[in-house]
């Protein structure tokens, strides 16, 4: 059995979401959505997993406090203790109150920076790379729905498509 | 769909649809530049050469061409750092705090608002990385293991906290802005006709798509880089003021300096986006994006913060007098009515008494008076970064090393330059750039248009 993608192009977000919602209770995967902004709602209808990017964040920043708390430990206290203007540097603990804005500013850079890689790395986003989104208009003002499904359901669901408010729908 | 209050101003005027927002946005970037344009970047390019000239005067001779002396060494090149950052902030105020609080007015200005905050930072980088006097030097300030027997930086310094505060801003301000650009550049490339464009803007989007996993990783990038932004731009000029408040010097030693130095940031950057603002939507005709309301919502920060400031200047006062100590009273004496008493009284009236003007809802809501009154803070502001810096230095504990403080030529040259610099840049920017976030502002078209909350007004009547 041969699979087919439809592409089916809306002019409004809404009759979209309104299709996207029958197809799911008939029980019919959407394969992905591409739009000029984005639709809020349409992730659970379609069944986007949560992203983990956040907790990716948080793991990056711990690290950058771990890292300027070492980088601050072995300069100041373990490899050349220094006194400047009467402050000597004997212990960690004791020099903390003043190593808090560096570590904090650290923790944020990390943060910041490793999750922004990620991101553009897991949306394989890097220069260079060809654009993704298979119709040029939907960064304008079109919206577009693929399905992915069997030759022989095809007719059912272009119908489908077609109720719902399509205003074309192509073969890929 | 969300649904906002209908006695709300709508934040998008007259009958868009999403492609007429498309079509507003491009507009500048397709078209030809105007006449204005063209003007006003050959008078900030100028500006921009005379500042680099000045600069390398500055970096062939040695920062004794400056004003600056022994009892001032810190002047006008600490004046404009401050100034310059303080304007930036305004910036990740508007794109991170108020995406926090869901203030959806941030959209129309927000990308202007965090390209300023870009160009502001790089002006800032320029006079604190000249100010150390041998700029060849300047990677000193990084903790680099090194020939004198590996003698690191002081990490004990708040100089040296401001290294780490001012490049972590810097470059994360400026990754948060590029993430928030991907997506209008794609619209900008999808429907270039030049194939030079089409190739320019391709690199720069990286193959955005666009899919609803993209926009699901973008919109947690966007809340969580906001998230991490709100606590960074508070810290950054609360490192900037301890550079002042940690030193002996009566006048700086104060408490009070962390937040009234961020309320001041704060104060003197929503000025620079309205100078910026009323300029570009009336070349650009963007009045159906930034209205009155975004420039009226813009004017209540400005009477917040400026409050804030005038509450911190007269806290300092009270307390000088109070502490008891006489030399931290005479320093505030001194700023009041020693031999520059006239930068004090300038100060106070730009940043205290005018912003009080803003309570007049009418005068608040009128472009010339808001456009005049921006650039009076900003005097003001810079005033005020002047006041605590040189009259402070220049009436120090010993009699016998009190001086004046005069500006050269090169004093004025390099701060000339960078406000050419930061024009130059922000023209560019206007006209290659699409300079509104139009995708975030087509995802509340429908819920803070005007055409649409008026429509839905009148269904609402129909109930009744």
């Amino acid at each position: 059995m041969s699979k087919v993608a439809i592409h089916a192009i809306y002019d409004d977000e809404e009759p979209l979401m309104a299709t996207a919602k029958e197809l799911r209770s008939k029980g019919i995967k959407v394969k992905d959505v591409f739009s000029p902004f984005p639709i809020h709602g349409i992730d659970g209808i379609i069944g986007v997993p949560r992203t983990r990017i956040a907790i990716c964040a948080f793991i990056y920043g711990i690290t950058g406090m771990l890292l300027a708390t070492w980088m601050m430990w072995y300069m100041m206290v373990h490899d050349w203790p220094t006194d400047v203007g009467g402050k000597p540097s004997f212990a960690y603990y004791m020099n903390v109150p003043a190593f808090i804005p560096i570590t904090f500013e650290s923790t944020v850079l990390c943060a910041a920076h490793g999750m922004a890689i990620t991101y553009y790395l897991r949306c394989w986003m890097l220069p260079g790379v060809k654009a993704k989104n298979p119709d040029p208009r939907t960064t304008d003002d079109k919206f577009l729905l693929i399905v992915e499904t069997k030759e022989e359901n095809k007719n059912n669901i272009e119908a489908l498509l077609k109720n719902g408010g399509a205003s074309e729908i192509s073969y890929k | 769909m969300q649904h906002e209050s209908e006695i709300r101003e709508p934040l998008i005027l007259g009958n868009k649809s999403y492609h007429q927002i498309t079509e507003d946005i491009v507009k500048p970037i397709e078209g030809k530049a105007t006449k204005y344009w063209y003007m006003l970047l050959t008078v900030s390019v100028i500006c921009f050469l005379w500042g680099i000239w000045c600069l390398s005067y500055t970096i062939g001779t040695g920062i004794g061409v400056w004003g600056s002396n022994n009892g001032v060494d810190w002047a006008w090149d600490i004046t404009n750092f401050v100034w310059w950052i303080g304007i930036g902030h305004a910036g990740t105020l508007i794109s991170a705090v108020l995406l926090l609080f869901r203030q959806k007015w941030r959209m129309a200005i927000n990308r202007s608002a965090e390209a300023m905050t870009i160009f502001a930072v790089m002006c800032a980088a320029i006079f604190v990385l000249l100010h150390t006097g041998r700029p060849w030097l300047d990677y000193w300030l990084f903790p680099l293991p090194n020939q004198f027997g590996s003698l690191w930086v002081n990490f004990n310094s708040p100089l040296m906290w401001d290294v780490f505060a001012v490049s972590t801003y810097f470059s994360v301000s400026l990754v948060f802005w590029y993430t928030g650009l991907v997506p209008d550049f794609a619209m900008i490339r999808d429907r270039a006709v030049k194939p030079f464009s089409k190739k320019m803007y391709s690199l720069l989007i990286f193959g955005w798509g666009g899919s609803a996993r993209h926009w699901h990783r973008f919109e947690e990038v966007s809340l969580v880089l906001a998230g991490l932004s709100t606590p960074l731009v508070f810290s950054v000029h609360s490192i900037v003021s301890t550079d002042f408040a940690t030193s002996v010097v009566p006048g700086w030693h104060t408490t009070i300096f962390p937040p009234y130095f961020v309320a001041g940031a704060v104060f003197s950057g929503f000025p620079m986006v309205l100078t910026l603002l009323i300029i570009m939507r009336k070349i650009y005709g963007l009045e159906n994006y930034i209205t009155i309301k975004h420039i009226e919502y813009m004017n209540i920060v400005i009477i917040v913060t400026g409050s804030i400031v005038g509450v911190a200047y007269l806290t300092e006062l009270f307390i000088s007098w109070y502490s008891g100590v006489e030399y931290e009273q005479y320093a505030f004496l001194n700023r009041a009515t020693g031999p520059y008493s006239w930068a004090y009284a300038s100060m106070m009236t730009c940043n205290v008494i005018s912003p009080q003007l803003f309570w007049f809802k009418k005068l608040r809501t009128s472009l010339t008076f808001t456009f005049i009154m921006s650039i009076i803070v900003n005097i003001g502001m810079w005033f005020e970064r002047f006041v605590i810096i040189v009259p402070t230095l220049c009436r120090t504990f010993i009699p016998s090393s009190w001086n004046m403080y005069h500006p050269t030529f090169v004093d004025i040259g390099i701060y000339t330059g960078t406000i050419g610099m930061f024009f130059t840049f922000f023209l560019l920017f206007t006209r290659y750039f699409p300079v509104i976030a139009q995708a975030e502002l087509k995802s509340i078209l429908k819920s803070s248009g005007q055409e649409f909350k008026e429509k839905a007004a009148h269904s609402h009547d129909a109930h009744h």
